[in-house]
């Protein structure tokens, strides 16, 4: 351990948070001292005023707005393997707010707005590169579609539109956009602000700065059970002991119902795994991130150079996060319909990460029947880049006992009340 | 990849199926209440571990089959019909 205050290794720690400088850079890089660590391990308490399940960006987010905006800093956030071990640092980390529902697009603009800033407000480099976001249109459906996102976003003052051939062209030169091909492309949403992020600088930034702030972020630690007594939480059970608390937040993702279940809570949720994969590392060519519903495929350049695909989720319902053929092979085809330069390009990895699915492909966020038993789920295949709404919004939600008017229309009542919020024009592939 | 078998056809690759999700009984239109409407249309138990589920042999022979299958190891058995016959009683 650490002490907690004063120079460790030639940087300060403040608040036990490490502080970065250009300085301490230089020093590390020429003596190769270590790091000392961004978040600390602690004793279990007996107790927690909020118990968070899941270390991914939404567990982590939550626990950090409630102890920065809400001052509530007793907190445990609880994670069976490591942070970010899940969907947060599976996926491709693809941000953007042209979504299709009026409450879906204010609600992801606010999450892109806080994203904008959670380098400053987290003294961390997220690298959020706002290289812009292509959603290609191969038949009229989806070229009207486009069109309709494109009005809605307007609206609420989302920079979006549809283009055609030519500017994609001349934004994004290796793509095939002549008419000979299977699907030729008709048009694209264009979406400025939009692109892609590191995504575990942002788990580990959360965490970092949570921990500064008092939360005790315990890896290792899996829930087993909750303890619900009268109809309400009063604690839960973990393979490392039992914790007192009146408030659970179940931020779970794919392992969502098994949680929820644990409480006594049914949800429309189902587990599908969604693969992804990259290519070996070339020199920069594609600064924007080209998504096509039609071809089930999308693709976007990293920083270091290397082309992440990814597509839509596995046919079949499951947990298992083992790769298959299918989707190497219906992948690279498809990449190579819409970039047949890259054919000599080799594919280094592929991996997947569970998605927590709706029927509605909007999420389900709020307090449930169980007093106490908070949920923050149904994230599906585009969860990354709803991470500091949600965590604001949840925070919130906890500390004033009721959702804001962001999340009202996500509550877990809406598929008894029929009053659905339908994304699946704007989240089936794109995510 | 996945081999699952067909009642009608045998093993074959689960590219030549459909998946239609966990099977559950529908209720009764007559009687059933919005909550059991809810329930059947939206709800799912999502189970880690054996599940129920209906396929759709879609490239062989198009008929649809309900089948266990083990949501982690993929593996999959026929149902026991008597086994079944008594959940449902
Ligand atoms: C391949 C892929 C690509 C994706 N691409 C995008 C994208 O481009 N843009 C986008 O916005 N989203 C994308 N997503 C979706 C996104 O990754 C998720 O929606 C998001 O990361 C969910 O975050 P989370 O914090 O809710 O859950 P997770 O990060 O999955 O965290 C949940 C955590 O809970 C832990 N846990 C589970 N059970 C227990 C237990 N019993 N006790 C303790 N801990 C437990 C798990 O170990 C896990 O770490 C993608 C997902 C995948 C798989
Ligand atoms: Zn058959």
């Amino acid at each position: 351990m650490h002490p907690t205050n004063g120079r460790v290794n030639g940087h300060h720690r403040r608040n036990g948070t490490p502080r970065y400088s250009a300085w301490s850079l230089v020093q590390h890089g020429l003596t190769g001292a270590e790091w000392s660590r961004a978040w600390r391990a602690h004793p279990m308490r007996k107790s927690y005023d909020v118990v968070i399940v899941g270390g991914g960006v939404h567990g982590l987010a939550t626990a950090y707005y409630l102890a920065t905006n809400h001052g509530i800093r007793n907190i445990a956030v609880l994670e069976k393997g490591y942070i970010g071990g899940g969907g947060s640092g599976r996926n491709t980390a693809i941000l953007r707010s042209n979504y299709l529902t009026p409450e879906g697009v204010r609600f992801y603009d606010r999450s892109i707005k806080l994203y904008e800033r959670l380098a400053a407000d987290l003294n961390f480099n997220v690298m959020f590169s706002q290289r812009g976001h292509l959603t290609l249109a191969h038949n009229d459906a989806s070229l009207r579609t486009m069109h309709w996102r494109a009005e809605v976003n307007k609206l609420q003052n989302v920079d979006s539109e549809v283009i055609g051939p030519d500017k994609i062209k001349e934004l994004v030169p290796y793509l095939d956009t002549s008419t000979t091909t299977r699907y030729p492309i008709l048009g694209a949403l264009y979406h400025p602000p939009g692109g892609i992020i590191r995504h575990d600088a942002v788990v580990w930034g959360y965490a970092r700065t949570a921990d500064a702030n008092g939360v005790h972020i315990h890896q290792k630690t899996e829930v087993t059970g909750i303890d619900v007594e009268g109809g309400r939480v009063t604690g839960v059970q973990t393979d490392q002991g039992r914790i007192a608390t009146p408030v659970v937040v179940n931020c779970t993702a794919g392992w969502a119902t098994l949680i929820s279940d644990m409480a006594g809570v049914r949800m429309p949720v189902q587990t599908f795994p969604l693969q992804a994969a990259v290519t070996e590392p070339v020199k920069p060519f594609l600064d924007t991130v080209v998504v096509s519903g039609t071809l089930h495929v999308y693709v976007s350049q990293t920083d270091r150079g290397e082309l992440v695909f990814g597509a839509s989720v596995d046919p079949f319902a499951s947990y298992s996060m083992r790769g298959s053929l299918e989707f190497t092979e219906g992948v690279a085809g498809h990449v190579l319909e819409l970039m047949p330069a890259v054919s000599k390009m080799r594919l280094l990895r592929q991996w997947a990460g569970l998605c927590d699915m709706t029927p509605d492909y909007s999420p389900i966020m709020g307090p449930t029947e169980v007093e106490g038993f908070y949920v923050d789920v149904g994230w599906g295949t585009y969860g990354f880049k709803a991470g500091p709404v949600s965590g604001e919004a949840m925070a919130d939600c906890i500390a004033n006992q009721r959702p804001p008017e962001i999340i009202s229309a996500f509550g877990i009542d809406r598929f008894l009340q029929g009053r659905l919020v339908g994304e699946k024009g704007a989240a089936a592939v794109g995510h | 990849m996945m081999l699952l078998t067909c009642p009608w056809c045998g093993p074959r690759n689960s590219t030549e199926f459909r998946f239609g999700g966990e099977s559950h009984p529908r209720p009764r239109p007559d009687a059933a209440t919005p909550e059991e409407w809810r329930d059947y249309l939206y709800f799912a138990t999502n189970p880690r571990g054996w599940s129920r589920e209906t396929w759709y042999h879609g490239s062989g022979c198009r008929r649809y089959f309900a089948i266990e299958r083990h949501t982690e190891t993929n593996e999959h058995r026929a149902i026991d019909e008597r086994r079944a016959a008594e959940a449902r009683r």
